[in-house]
């Protein structure tokens, strides 16, 4: 299939990983930013493939995993509301809240729907103009362009009956984040492609710099990995820290300027709370004053509650590469993917879910 | 009235009367009569008149199942829930080795359905009965109010004839046995998925569905011995496998370059973030046989999907563990699906 299979070549894989062997000459860290770059590796069983030298971690790209516990509890509140269509990417049905999910709340009755896109959710406010509906607009800056365009519409078309409930979390402040930890052990990063698609490689020659760390923009099919993975070796091997850029064919040095145009109009950057690591300064977004009346929060005056998560759930090592999912007391045991305790169980590209279905017992 | 194809009548209840269910059309009376005597009587023409029906089969061993259907919408590309329910059942006999016989028909209908749908529907399991020959011989209608049902559920219960003396089951399934697999996977999923959520992809994909009987009859008339049917429908091939390398206490490993998938449903896999191994099927199913007989079966199957393939075999190696050789040459465990399928956010 093309723009498939020329990026799952075994043959030139095997290449790849024969050059990578060549040129590691002592042990590297590697992490992969993006929950579906730590999909595609253990997906396709490229762990195994590289010499024991290099160890890869998995970081905090995956959306699913770091939306804070908060949030999803005030979701599964305005969810339950009578007279609410709460809609939702996919995956987010499934993350725990401090006691159910979403689809438990469709159970009880609720009416929640998945989504492909935040846009079907302005058409479903447009077709239900007695119902409010809301949008969980989660993720990286990879969907910022996607609910902004949402918020951005219901606007133009004056919809007084939808709005958002806003969890966006940023790449680079969660790399600073990781990186100013004394314990880190990270040596280079593989960039989110898609991130880098959106956003462009900017904000990443400071972070090279100052932390001495190179940083490859990459892709998401397994050649994509195996060649990042590839460039961040020699850099290290050469004592080089640089931002290159690997995924070429989707990103331009200053990414796409119409969409950041779009965010930069729709949302604000705030201080965010990153589920299993806490808050960082200016890493999220929040709607800007202009399309704060589109704020499911301010919409819905819903109570904080007290949020419980699970004490032994060690997520927040996991997602700055400071443990693997296996050093988890809970691991397998009690969070499983049927029974997810802690989020990085529950889409199938955290790392936890990824480990548990690809990896438990090592093939 | 002849039992050849009862697609080619127009739909006997006059549209004029009542062009939709009504509640009474489920109350015992005469409403519900004409509906059974115009409807139902009329495609169906092996049912018998009374409660029961009386059936002989020659053979000292049957097969039964049970299945019922909800899917959503009724009508998906490459079929409707009508032929689904006549094939699921006859292809969960047939996954037992035996010949499809007779089968039950109930219906539960929500008030408002159209009489045309019901009978598009009833036309269609017309047609998948009169394909594989199994006699439709009774039923039941209920009606159940508007906004309680989807509008039309569909039990069948079927009855087969074994008429071999062995047992085929996931037990029988032995270190060293070879994994068929009929045809390309993921079809069925996909369609109806697609047609539900309004997704458009390139090129139409159409579900699978499809009885499974007529290729496991040639199998077995090959005089080949299969220790294990499976037709690969919910949670698709990776439940499948999983379920039969834990009940058959074995390892199973399959290469992930051998399972054919259509590029549509690749593609549209791709843009949801799915795997098409955890994608149901309707007319694809798994054999386990011993590896001598591997060619005769493929050269059987291969007459009804030539992408039939060897993709795997089983060891002893780990209880209940299934491998798969990814299409780049690592290795790592095919896990069954969680639950429901949902799609990733990027």
């Amino acid at each position: 299939m093309k723009y498939l299979d020329e990026y799952r070549d075994p043959e030139a894989a095997q290449s790849y990983i024969t050059a990578i062997k060549k040129l590691t000459t002592k042990p590297w860290t590697i992490m992969e930013i993006c929950g579906g770059q730590t999909h595609a590796i253990v997906r396709y069983g490229l762990q195994d493939m590289f010499p024991s030298e290099i160890m890869l971690v998995h970081g905090p790209g995956c959306p699913v995993c770091v939306t804070p516990i908060e949030k999803i509890d005030k979701a599964l509140k305005i969810a339950a509301l009578p007279n609410v269509i709460f809609c939702s990417f996919g995956d987010m049905l499934r993350v725990p809240g401090s006691d159910k999910d979403l689809l438990s709340v469709r159970a009880e009755g609720g009416d929640v729907r998945a989504v492909y896109s935040p846009i079907d959710a302005v058409k479903i406010a447009g077709e239900n103009p007695d119902k409010e509906i809301v949008f969980f607009a989660v993720g990286f800056e990879t969907t910022a362009p996607g609910n902004a365009m949402a918020a951005y519409q219901a606007k133009e078309m004056g919809l007084r009956n939808f709005s958002l409930l806003v969890s966006h979390v940023l790449v680079p402040p969660a790399m600073e984040s990781i990186l100013s930890n004394p314990e880190c052990i990270v040596q280079g990063f593989l960039a989110a492609g898609h991130v880098c698609t959106v956003m462009g490689m900017d904000a990443y020659y400071p972070i090279a710099k100052k932390y001495e760390v190179p940083i490859v923009v990459t892709g998401f099919e397994p050649l994509d990995i195996l060649q990042g993975i590839y460039m961040c070796i020699k850099q290290l091997e050469e004592g080089r820290y640089e931002v290159e850029n690997q995924y070429a064919r989707a990103v331009e040095e200053h990414g796409n300027t119409p969409a950041q145009e779009l965010i930069e109009k729709v949302f604000q950057i705030i201080p965010s709370q990153w589920r299993g690591i806490g808050e960082i300064s200016d890493s999220g977004w929040c709607l800007s004053d202009e399309y704060a009346e589109f704020d499911s929060e301010k919409r819905f005056n819903i109570e904080e509650s007290i949020h419980k998560e699970c004490a032994n759930c060690i997520s927040g090592e996991i997602m700055q590469g400071l443990k693997k999912p296996s050093q988890c007391p809970e691991f397998g045991k009690s969070c499983t993917p049927d029974n997810p305790i802690g989020a990085p169980m529950v889409s199938t590209e955290g790392a936890c879910s990824a480990y548990f279905r690809y990896g438990r017992d090592a093939a | 009235m002849t039992k050849s194809d009862a697609s080619s009548i127009v739909c006997p209840i006059p549209l004029s009367e009542y062009p939709h269910v009504m509640m009474a059309h489920g109350s015992g009376g005469r409403m519900m009569q004409r509906l059974i005597d115009e409807m139902f009587r009329v495609a169906f023409t092996d049912v018998q008149p009374n409660d029961s029906a009386i059936l002989s089969i020659p053979q000292d061993k049957i097969a039964m199942t049970t299945d019922s259907f909800v899917v959503r919408p009724l009508f998906f590309p490459g079929g409707d829930i009508g032929t689904l329910a006549v094939n699921g059942t006859v292809n969960d006999l047939a996954m037992a080795g035996a010949c499809p016989k007779y089968l039950s028909v109930s219906f539960i209908l929500e008030e408002g359905l159209s009489m045309e749908t019901i009978w598009q529907v009833v036309c269609s399991m017309n047609k998948a009965a009169n394909a594989v020959d199994i006699k439709i011989v009774t039923g039941d209608t209920k009606v159940v109010e508007r906004g309680h049902g989807d509008g039309l559920y569909i039990n069948t219960a079927g009855i087969g004839a074994l008429e071999h003396e062995y047992v085929i089951a996931p037990e029988q399934v032995r270190a060293g046995d070879a994994v068929i697999l009929s045809g390309d996977i993921g079809r069925h999923g996909m369609a109806v998925m697609s047609s539900r959520e309004g997704l458009s992809f390139e090129g139409d994909i159409k579900s699978d569905c499809a009885p499974l009987s007529p290729c496991v009859r040639d199998i077995l008339d090959a005089g080949l011995k299969p220790h294990c049917l499976r037709d690969a429908t919910r949670g698709g091939v990776a439940a499948v496998l999983g379920e039969i390398a834990i009940a058959s206490k074995t390892q199973v490993d399959i290469k992930e370059s051998f399972i054919p998938v259509e590029d549509t449903v690749r593609g549209a896999c791709e843009i949801l973030g799915f795997d098409p191994l955890h994608i149901a099927n309707e007319g694809c199913f798994i054999v386990f046989l011993h590896p001598d007989e591997q060619d005769k079966a493929l050269n059987i199957m291969r007459n009804y999907n030539p992408l039939a393939s060897v993709v795997g075999t089983v060891s002893e190696g780990k209880s209940g563990l299934v491998t798969l050789e990814t299409s780049i040459g690592g290795q790592r465990i095919l896990d069954m699906p969680t639950g429901e399928l949902l799609p990733r956010i990027c």
